[in-house]
């Protein structure tokens, strides 16, 4: 995870696109300049940023359903709800379902654990485009490969 | 039509926080009753759910933005009522 860069997956665990879920691991590290200022003496990985971790796995569902055609942005987040802190160094598991698949959006469902207990989770929606610029596309598929985007389950689903 | 209607006008309700003796059906989703794009995929996520469907909105939004379609024959509730039966009876046929 470099928090940074908003690269908050390290790598796709599962992507099953006939079950329309994804399961990832991103592990939150043990320094960043985010952590002094939340916060000072007391770092905390920000509640913000575990949504947007959810929203991203969240996020690559939606792409490989839509075969790297189309892209998510976030459009709303529901019902989310931070149940417990999250330390420096913790190795979170996020996994995704894809609940609705609508006409230019969709409707997901996240959660967060870190061994086995529960994190947060929340409702996520997307609206599903195609992708503004061949850049942008170009720029995910390599983010994909990066954290191990499984692109046969692409050609098999 | 008219159970299509009640069960559109109370998600619509339900979702937007909107009186519901206020959605006609002669009252367009939109212009009257405010409901923005965004309001608008919750109803659609509820109208799919709802009906079994999966309302065309890119299509529809697509032929509005191309000047072939109005907004009133997709977004006035009677208009979307009777689209919704449509798809409904095709996914029967």
């Amino acid at each position: 995870m470099r928090i940074e860069y908003f690269q908050l997956i390290d790598r796709i665990v599962d992507l099953d696109t006939s079950a329309w879920t994804i399961d990832v691991e991103a592990v939150v590290p043990l320094e960043s300049t985010i952590f002094e200022g939340h916060f000072p003496g007391q770092p905390l990985m920000p509640g913000v940023l575990l949504i947007e971790s959810m929203a991203q796995t969240a996020g690559w569902l939606v792409i490989a359903l839509n075969r790297f055609e189309r892209m998510p942005f976030l459009a709303a987040v529901k019902e989310a709800k931070l149940r417990t802190f999250v330390l420096p160094g913790t190795t979170l598991r996020i996994t995704a379902k894809l609940l609705h698949d609508g006409s230019g959006y969709a409707i997901t469902k996240a959660t967060i654990t870190a061994d086995g207990k529960p994190i947060c989770d929340a409702e996520i929606t997307f609206r599903v485009m195609l992708f503004p610029e061949k850049s942008m596309r170009h720029a995910m598929e390599e983010t994909a490969a990066r954290i191990g985007f499984p692109m046969q389950a692409l050609a098999d689903g | 039509m008219s159970s299509t209607f009640d069960t559109v006008a109370n998600i619509i309700a339900e979702t937007c926080d909107i009186p519901r003796d206020t959605i006609k059906p002669e009252s367009h989703a939109i212009e009257d009753l405010g409901i923005d794009s965004l309001d608008f995929l919750d109803i659609a996520f509820a109208i799919d759910k709802a009906f079994g469907i999966k309302l065309p909105l890119e299509q529809w939004t697509q032929e509005v933005n191309d000047g072939k379609a109005t907004t009133e024959q997709y977004f006035v509730l009677q208009n979307l009522c009777t689209r919704i039966d449509g798809l409904v009876a095709a996914k029967g046929a």
